[in-house]
């Protein structure tokens, strides 16, 4: 039997893998936006888990919302990625460095 | 089966309530498609209309006031004193920077109809979140501005570090918002309630108040409003995406953005995690500490104006949460002060940037204010008179709002707080006046005719003269945000 512990273990570990994506990957932008999409689904787990337990419906119902907001997040990221490869010609985490200080 | 749509009670619903959004939003649609129709010298009609739907919508505002909260729209929309001086001030916030940037804007090739456009959703956006009474209208509101703003950034798409700054903030942005949404959900298990009112009621009972689980909610709500305040440590992105973005959104985010994350705080904190209030406090000092702290003292290193502002920023937040640490009625009055006031010096320190910048000339470092005095007497005052407010002289009104955030922590015995504040303040003291210096004492070195439109100067002028009016007598304004937090 699955109980809301096993969910919730399975959100936070999907989030800690999503976190660390972000810091420790130095490599390409295409694999953060995976993270941040990650994150979200974490997210999504436990709405939908406590909501399931909980008996009440409106944590589903947000999550339709996370879903929706995600693609558009998704669309405008890809967005910006493309003006930066046009204008860089290269999408590496480690070429972000002209603003510093 | 009659609910939904089809039930006449739902336009009874409260409906009418968020009719200001309503028109901003149609307002938005019809822009964005009567753009289509002009050809680019009729451009500048697009940025009119945006101006005046945004007074208009400050009117829609201020016409219906309202005595105590109203819930509307089965608990998603509320409507307080507080929301309805937020919404004014950040609708004409935003109209005063659209009319700053439009000269901006046409100098450099990027006046199009996406600036106004995409100002006005996100106003819309800022709108929505100052107005949530639940936490899926709280990320609505969030996100609609935040998107917006991401784009916003990158739209001048043949400015590499425009860029560069775009998918940082991006990045981060959303990052922010993903642990803001962890800790709702955690937030939402524990109580079992998306709406503001019903987890502060679940939240006050004295079984749940020393909840682990809360506790864990609540840490992640701070990191995730400490994200788009841009308080230290979460305040990376700030400094980038103030540079590397074009001066007319870097200025509408530093103010419009900073009322909606205010009020974001308000909602989350005080309205919906009242109980919680001892475990948060001391979770909010440590970033005004560490804000006020790195703010100011890394300011000084600064050569470019756009990001030392951004420093500045980051050191204002830490004062604004003192206020809202000491979790008493006069400290959320004090905070909601200095956010109004703060977004009004800076609206009119971006708005000196936008001026003096010309075609191919940012005018974003320090010393191409030098010698202002000599250029024009008159504006060199205008900026004396904002920098003098930023450094919190009195009797400007950034004295005002310091004092009040200051009283307010000493109010609840948080003595070394206010020792610290004003410690920093006075280190804070030492890169506005140096402007001031450059302007009055130094040769200029650029003896460009300052442009700018009639429009425009008298803007700015106003702006300028309004941090001097309102610090010379502040009552007023203190006692709207007074009535607007009992």
């Amino acid at each position: 039997m699955i109980s809301l512990t096993h969910v919730l273990a399975l959100s936070g570990v999907l989030f800690a893998i999503a976190v660390a994506g972000v810091f420790l990957n130095r490599k390409n932008i295409i694999v953060l936006l995976m993270c941040i999409e990650l994150m979200l689904l974490a997210v999504n787990f436990n709405f939908v888990a406590f909501s399931r337990f909980r008996g009440d419906i409106s944590g589903q119902i947000f999550v339709f919302f996370i879903l929706t907001v995600a693609a558009a997040e998704a669309a405008i990221g890809l967005a910006i990625l493309v003006v930066l490869f046009r204008e860089r010609s290269s999408i590496d985490v480690e070429d972000l460095d002209t603003l510093q200080g | 089966m009659t609910a939904g749509v089809f039930n006449p009670g739902f336009f009874n619903s409260g409906l009418a309530y968020a009719w200001p959004e309503i028109f901003l939003s149609l307002a938005a649609c019809v822009i964005l498609v009567l753009d289509l129709l002009l050809n680019d010298t009729q451009r500048r009609w697009s940025g009119v209309l945006a101006v005046v739907s945004l007074v208009v919508t400050a009117v829609l505002v201020l016409a219906h006031p309202v005595a105590t909260r109203v819930v509307a729209l089965g608990g998603l929309f509320e409507l307080d004193r507080m929301a309805q001086i937020l919404k004014a001030v950040t609708l004409l916030t935003v109209a005063a920077v659209f009319v700053y940037s439009t000269d901006y804007l046409q100098r450099r090739d990027i006046f199009k109809g996406e600036y106004f456009v995409l100002g006005l959703f996100a106003t819309v956006g800022g709108m929505v979140l100052i107005s949530a009474g639940s936490l899926i209208t709280l990320y609505l509101g969030l996100e609609l501005m935040s998107l917006c703003l991401y784009a916003m950034v990158a739209f001048d798409r043949d400015s590499g570090i425009a860029a560069e700054s775009a998918i940082k903030y991006f990045v981060l942005g959303s990052m922010a918002s993903g642990t803001l949404l962890y800790g709702m959900s955690i937030i939402y298990g524990v109580t079992g309630s998306l709406e503001l009112a019903g987890i502060a009621g679940v939240a006050s009972n004295a079984a749940i108040a020393g909840n682990i689980g809360l506790l864990f909610g609540v840490a992640f709500l701070i990191v995730g409003v400490g994200f788009k305040f841009g308080a230290v440590p979460f305040h990376m992105w700030i400094p980038d995406v103030y540079e590397g973005s074009p001066t007319s959104v870097t200025v509408f985010i530093g103010t419009a953005s900073k009322l909606a994350a205010f009020a974001l705080a308000m909602r989350l904190l005080p309205e919906a995690l009242g109980a919680a209030q001892t475990d948060w406090s001391q979770m909010l000092a440590v970033l005004a500490v560490l804000s006020m702290a790195i703010g100011n003292i890394v300011a000084i290193a600064q050569t470019n104006l756009k990001r030392m502002l951004a420093y500045s920023t980051i050191s204002h937040v830490g004062f604004v949460l003192l206020g809202i640490l000491s979790g008493t009625a006069q400290g959320y009055q004090a905070s909601m002060f200095y956010m109004i006031s703060y977004v009004i010096v800076a609206a009119g320190a971006f708005g000196m940037i936008l001026l003096l910048a010309r075609e191919g000339f940012e005018a974003d470092k320090i010393t191409d204010f030098k010698g202002l005095n000599a250029r024009s007497p008159w504006f060199a005052g205008m900026m004396a008179i904002l920098m003098f407010s930023l450094a919190g002289l009195p009797p400007f009104i950034g004295f005002w709002a310091k004092l009040g955030v200051i009283q307010a922590v000493l109010g609840v015995h948080f003595t070394w707080l206010a020792v610290v504040a004003v410690l920093f303040s006075v280190v804070g003291a030492f890169f506005y006046l140096r402007i001031v210096k450059l302007m009055y004492f130094d040769e200029p070195t650029d003896t460009a005719v300052i442009g700018g439109s009639v429009l425009m100067r008298t803007m700015l002028s106003a702006n300028a003269l309004l941090a001097f009016g309102l610090g010379v007598i502040p009552g007023s304004l203190l006692q709207i945000c007074q009535r607007a937090l009992q």
